[in-house]
C-alpha cells in the first residue's frame, strides 16, 4: 500500500512539472518579441500583409487559447504545422528521434560501463599511482568540451587514419553495419565526457561505502575487499549513481544536440538549430518540449528507481 | 597533499586565464579581428605567428587571447546571476523549512529540466543570439545548483546551538540569515561558484560553436573551433589551440573548486 502511495505522489509531481514546463516553453516562444509573421515577410513588408499572415497563423488570438490548442495537440501527438514549411511538425521529427535516441542511449551505456570500471579502480587503488592517474584522467575528461573531442576524433580517425566517416548517418533498419560505422565517432565523443563525470561519482561513492561500518565488519570476519564490496556495497553505491545518471541523461540529451551538429547527423538537435536560425518558433517549441519531456520522464523513472533500490524510502516516513 | 596539488594547479590555470584576458585588453601580438589575405593559413611555430594564422589570415594566438575576455565575462555574469537568485532561494528554503522548503525543492526539480544549452537555444529563438542571452541562460540554468547547496548548508547551520540562542533572543530571521547563515555557508557556495564557472565556460564554448553566443567579429574559442572545422582536411592543427584553451580554463576552475572542497571537508580527508 505504501508503495502505491509513494509511486502516486511521484506521478503527481511528474504531471505538475510537465504542466509547468509546458507553460514556460510556450511563454518563451509565444509571448516574447520576434513576431513570426514579420520575420517571414521581412522588415520591409507592409503592415496589412503582416496582419493577414498573423491571422492565418492564428497569432492574433489570445495567448491562453493558443496555449490550450497547442497542449491539446501535444496530448494527441500533434505538434502543429511549421510556420515556414507549412507542413505538420510531428512526422518531420519522427525519423529524427531515432537518431538522437540511439546516440544518447549508446553513449549512456558505454559511459556507464567505463565509469563503473574506472571508478571502482580509482576508488580501490586510490593510494596508488594507477588509481591517482585514473582520477586525474577523469578530471581532464571533465574539462574537455564534447564537441572538441568530436572534432579531434574526426582529425585522427576520419581525416588521418580514414577508419570512420567524418559525418553523416545511415538508418539502422537499412544497413546495421553502416549505422554502427557512422555512429562510432559521435558516440565515443559524447562518451568521453560523460564517463569522466560518472567515473568521479562512482569513485567517491565507492570510497564512501568503503569507509562504512558494515564493510569494515565484513572485512573483519574475513571477507576480502572486492567480494565484500560486491555483496554489501553495490546497493549503496547504486542509489548515488542512479541519481547522477538521471542528471547526466539530461546533459547527454543536450550534448547530443551539439554532437549532431559536429557530425552532421539528422537528429532532433540539427532540426532544432535550423529552426532557431529561421526563427520557426513552433518547431523550436515542439522540439524543446520533447526534450524537456524526456528529461522529466527520466527524473520520474529515477525517482521510481530509488524506491526499487532503497527499501527505506517505501515507508511513509522514509527520507532520501 | 592532493588537495594542495589541485589547488595549486587550479590557481595557476585560473590565474593564466585571468591574466590573458587582462593583457589582451591592452596588447595582443597582432590585430585579432582584421582580415589579412596575404597571411592566410600560416603554419604554427614557423615565421612570425607563434600559433599560425586562420583562414582569414588572422593571428591565432591573438584571437585566443582576446577570447579569454568573453570567457571571463560570461563566467562572472552567469555565476553572478546564479548566486544572486540561487543563494537567497536556498537560504529561505532552509530557514522556513516545511512546505516552503518542499516548494523550493520542487521548483528546482522543474528548473533542472532546462539545462543551460536548452535554455540558451530557447532564448536565442525568442530574442536572437548574443552574448547577453547566452550569459543569462547559463546563469539561470545554474540557479538550482546554488539553491540546493545553500538550502542543505542552511539546514545544517540552523540546527546549531548559536542559532537557537539567537532565535531565543528574538533576532529576526533576516538578521540570522545575514549574521549566522551566510558567513557559514560562504565556503560551500564558493566551491560551487568555482565549479559553476567551469560549467559556464563549457556551455559558452558550445553555444558559440553553434553560433548562439557572441556574434562575429567577436572572437570566442567556440567560434574558432567552428571555423577550424572548415579546414580539418588541410589545416587540422587550427582545431587544437582553442580547444586546449577551453579545456585548460575549465580544468583550472574545476581543480580550484575541488581543492577548496577537500580543504574544507574534513570527512573526505579522513577517508583518504
Amino acid at each position: 500500500m505504501t508503495v502505491v502511495v509513494a509511486v502516486a505522489k511521484r506521478a503527481a509531481i511528474f504531471v505538475v512539472s510537465l504542466w509547468v514546463a509546458s507553460v514556460l516553453v510556450f511563454l518563451a516562444c509565444s509571448a516574447l518579441p520576434g513576431d513570426v509573421a514579420q520575420v517571414i515577410l521581412g522588415i520591409g513588408a507592409d503592415p496589412a500583409s503582416v496582419d493577414r499572415l498573423r491571422t492565418e497563423f492564428g497569432l492574433d488570438r489570445p495567448l491562453i487559447i493558443r496555449y490550450g490548442e497547442w497542449v491539446g495537440g501535444l496530448l494527441t501527438g500533434d505538434l502543429g504545422d511549421s510556420y515556414l514549411t507549412r507542413r505538420p511538425i510531428g512526422p518531420d521529427l519522427a525519423p529524427r528521434i531515432g537518431v538522437t535516441v540511439s546516440l544518447v542511449v549508446c553513449s549512456m551505456i558505454l559511459a556507464m560501463v567505463m565509469a563503473l570500471l574506472f571508478g571502482m579502480h580509482a576508488a580501490l587503488r586510490r593510494r596508488h599511482l594507477d588509481g591517482f592517474l585514473t582520477s586525474a584522467g577523469s578530471q581532464i575528461g571533465l574539462a574537455v568540451p564534447a564537441f572538441w573531442a568530436g572534432i579531434l576524433l574526426v582529425v585522427v580517425f576520419a581525416v588521418g587514419l580514414r577508419w570512420f566517416p567524418a559525418g553523416g548517418h545511415v538508418p539502422l533498419s537499412r544497413d546495421p553495419l553502416g549505422w554502427a560505422h557512422h555512429m562510432v565517432l559521435p558516440v565515443v565523443s559524447l562518451t568521453i565526457v560523460q564517463s569522466a563525470v560518472l567515473t568521479r561519482y562512482v569513485r567517491s561513492a565507492f570510497i564512501e561505502v568503503l569507509a562504512d561500518d558494515h564493510i569494515r565488519t565484513a572485512r573483519a570476519i574475513g571477507w576480502r575487499q572486492f567480494p565484500a564490496l560486491m555483496r554489501h556495497g553495490l546497493r549503496n553505491v547504486a542509489v548515488q549513481v542512479v541519481t547522477v545518471l538521471g542528471l547526466q541523461l539530461a546533459s547527454l540529451l543536450v550534448g547530443a544536440i551539439v554532437i549532431e551538429q559536429v557530425f552532421a547527423l539528422q537528429g532532433l538537435g540539427t532540426r532544432l538549430l535550423d529552426a532557431v536560425a529561421q526563427r520557426d518558433l513552433l518547431v523550436v517549441q515542439g522540439i524543446v518540449m520533447l526534450l524537456v519531456l524526456a528529461v522529466l520522464v527520466i527524473n520520474f523513472l529515477v525517482d521510481l528507481a530509488y524506491l526499487a533500490i532503497d527499501p527505506r524510502l517505501r515507508t511513509p516516513g522514509g527520507t532520501r | 597533499m592532493k588537495a594542495r596539488l589541485s589547488l595549486a594547479i587550479g590557481l595557476i590555470l585560473v590565474g593564466l586565464v585571468l591574466v590573458t584576458a587582462l593583457v589582451s585588453l591592452v596588447w595582443t601580438p597582432y590585430d585579432p579581428i582584421r582580415v589579412d589575405s596575404a597571411q592566410v593559413l600560416q603554419p604554427p611555430l614557423h615565421g612570425p605567428h607563434l600559433l599560425g594564422t586562420d583562414g582569414f589570415g588572422i593571428d591565432v594566438l591573438s584571437r585566443i587571447m582576446v577570447s579569454a575576455q568573453i570567457c571571463v565575462q560570461v563566467g562572472i555574469i552567469a555565476v553572478g546571476i546564479a548566486l544572486v537568485i540561487g543563494v537567497p532561494l536556498g537560504v529561505f528554503a532552509g530557514q522556513v523549512g516545511g512546505w516552503g522548503s518542499e516548494l523550493v525543492m520542487r521548483v528546482t526539480d522543474i528548473w533542472y529540466a532546462f539545462p543551460a544549452l536548452l535554455l540558451a537555444i530557447l532564448f536565442a529563438a525568442a530574442f536572437g543570439s548574443s552574448t547577453g542571452t547566452a550569459m543569462v541562460a547559463i546563469g539561470l540554468a545554474s540557479v538550482p545548483a546554488f539553491a540546493r547547496i545553500a538550502r542543505a548548508a542552511t539546514l545544517q547551520v540552523m540546527s546549531q546551538d548559536y542559532v537557537l540562542a539567537a532565535r531565543a533572543c528574538g533576532t529576526r530571521p533576516a538578521a540570522i540569515a545575514v549574521r549566522h547563515v551566510l558567513p557559514n555557508i560562504a565556503p560551500l557556495v564558493g566551491v560551487q561558484a568555482s565549479v559553476s564557472f567551469g560549467i559556464a565556460i563549457l556551455a559558452e564554448a558550445a553555444l558559440s560553436y553553434l553560433g548562439l553566443s557572441a556574434q562575429p567579429p567577436t572572437p570566442t574559442w567556440g567560434r574558432m573551433l567552428a571555423d577550424a572545422q572548415t579546414y580539418l582536411f588541410s589545416n587540422p592543427v587550427l582545431a587544437l589551440w582553442p580547444g586546449l584553451a577551453v579545456a585548460a580554463a575549465v580544468l583550472g576552475f574545476n581543480l580550484l573548486g575541488d581543492g577548496l572542497r577537500d580543504l574544507l571537508d574534513p570527512r573526505l580527508k579522513e577517508v583518504r
